[in-house]
């Protein structure tokens, strides 16, 4: 889904700059959990504009359904009913790629370009170059990369790269009847998040807040949370996510330690071969043989 | 084919095959692993069809080279049980290196140092096996906190693997007379008498 090619502020497997001759501002899209009635339209907006069709499932007996995101469910509703306070709450949060700035999906990609970050922070799957290994999962800190069965490539959220890239917001904040996805420069949607977080706080929610984890660089998918004290609550959101430090170094250290090792042992062997020479049967136990 | 009526038999035909089956899925292992795990190596993924093939293959070759390397194990442990004569050649493997071996213990079919070898190939090995089924997601789904431990075991202990058969394949070119061994299985006297006399005065008789 490479639609902006001259935009790219990160390219898996990649060691050299990537063309980003384009500048472009952040974009954001701001999920305002205390807005949002869990009618699933983001998910129906979703299928429909990607033209993905999950296959029917079960109920469970819950509202989550599907209840885990799948190479077709890129975003999955997940309801948890708490009582933070000693009163019932039912809190609902729209589950998905958070698109981070420091992506560990495309820190872990071995296939150079498989995973792109924008210049505008969209962090962006192309199946093409992918090779189904799923590193991506492995690096991922919020659990959202899905390796399909039937190709073998990883799939997820695009925050709709395809229509932000003509200028057009994302199909799920188009159709959010209640106005709960919204979606704009992420400086701006901080600044409404602001807003809404001291709303939250003069109607009782002391500890409202906006969900922007700093673990990962802050990401281009935000939460108001009306218990930011607490994102535990919401199925379980990290509390501070990043980047796992055995990704981090697998991915880092282990890399040019590993090649220094090589080529040390190589040079060590030549070295020694044309400093001591080869380590011949002795002429004189050779005499012996004749 | 006999070359030499009183060259010495080191390894028998079925010990050499399964040596080169071991020795070729290791050569290919590195190649697609290498590239899975550095970009610098990325073109390695051309030899085996291209980025989605290599990960396909790899861990069936992985599946392979576990196989012959059990056989292995079990052909060769035995003579690989390190020994105190075995600790006295690894205290003065720096003369052996310097090249001059006339005072290094009497050995037998295998030295200190390629017992050595033997048990941290086998350490790497072990390693590798486990943190490459967890790595395997075709067929396994194991906690991400698992893999991502599989993921620095796999890359750490391949890379020791490399470098000591890098040391392995070295030894045998550094010590002239080794690598028909490995081809047509056989040894001359004069080899044997000088870096293993020990196990020469075992298949000989003599004193």
């Amino acid at each position: 889904m490479a639609l902006q090619p001259l935009d790219i502020a990160a390219r898996s497997a990649t060691t050299t700059p990537s063309p980003s001759a384009r500048q472009g501002f952040e974009v954001a899209k701001l999920i305002d959990i205390s807005k949002c009635i869990g009618c699933k339209a983001c998910q129906v907006a979703c299928m429909e504009w990607n033209d993905l069709r999950d296959e029917v499932g079960f109920n469970h007996g819950v509202y989550d359904n599907p209840l885990d995101l799948t190479d077709q469910s890129w975003t999955v509703m997940r309801f948890s009913e708490v009582e933070p306070d000693g009163r019932l709450e039912w809190l609902i949060r729209k589950d998905g790629c958070m698109h981070c700035a420091d992506p560990g999906c495309l820190k872990a990609c071995p296939a150079p370009g498989a995973i792109v970050k924008y210049g505008n922070g969209i962090v962006d799957f192309n199946q093409e170059n992918c090779i189904g290994c799923g590193y991506c999962i492995t690096g991922c800190p919020f659990n959202i990369p899905r390796l399909a069965a039937k190709d073998g490539k990883a799939y997820k959220c695009t925050l709709c790269s395809d229509r932000v890239a003509v200028g057009l917001e994302p199909a799920c904040v188009k159709t959010c009847p209640t106005g709960a996805i919204t979606y704009g420069a992420k400086d701006d949607m901080i600044e409404s998040a602001a807003i809404r977080v001291r709303d939250l706080n003069d109607r009782g929610f002391a500890n409202a807040g906006l969900y922007d984890p700093p673990g990962v660089g802050g990401t281009h998918v935000m939460y108001v949370l009306q218990h930011a004290d607490r994102p535990e609550l919401y199925a379980d959101l990290p509390r501070d996510p990043q980047i796992d430090p055995l990704v981090s170094v697998w991915k880092g250290l282990a890399k040019p330690l590993a090649i220094a090792a090589f080529a040390a042992v190589s040079l060590a062997g030549l070295f020694h071969y044309i400093t001591k020479g080869p380590n011949e049967v002795s002429k004189e136990t050779e005499k012996e043989f004749d | 084919m006999q070359r030499d009526r009183n060259d010495l038999v080191r390894y028998t035909p079925s010990e050499r095959l399964n040596h080169w089956i071991v020795g070729i899925s290791f050569i290919l292992l590195g190649l697609s692993g290498l590239a899975l795990f550095h970009p610098a190596f990325w073109p390695f993924t051309l030899l085996f069809g291209g980025g989605t093939w290599t990960r396909i293959l790899h861990p069936y070759l992985g599946v392979l080279m576990a196989v012959a390397y059990v056989i292995m194990l079990i052909s060769f442990t035995r003579l690989n049980l390190m020994a105190a004569a075995d600790w006295q050649w690894l205290k003065r493997v720096r003369e052996m290196v310097d090249g001059d071996d006339h005072n290094m213990p009497e050995q037998g079919k295998y030295n200190g140092g390629q017992k050595l070898l033997f048990w941290l190939l086998f350490w790497c090995m072990l390693l590798l096996i486990l943190s490459g089924v967890a790595l395997w997601r075709t067929w396994f789904n194991f906690p991400v906190e698992w893999v991502r431990l599989a993921a620095v075991v796999h890359s750490a202990s391949a890379a020791v693997m490399i470098g000591l058969i890098m040391v392995h394949v070295y030894a045998a070119i550094w010590t002239k007379g080794t690598i028909r061994a490995m081809w047509y299985g056989t040894v001359t006297r004069a080899w044997a008498k000088q870096h293993h006399r020990g196990w020469y005065k075992e298949v000989t008789k003599e004193g």
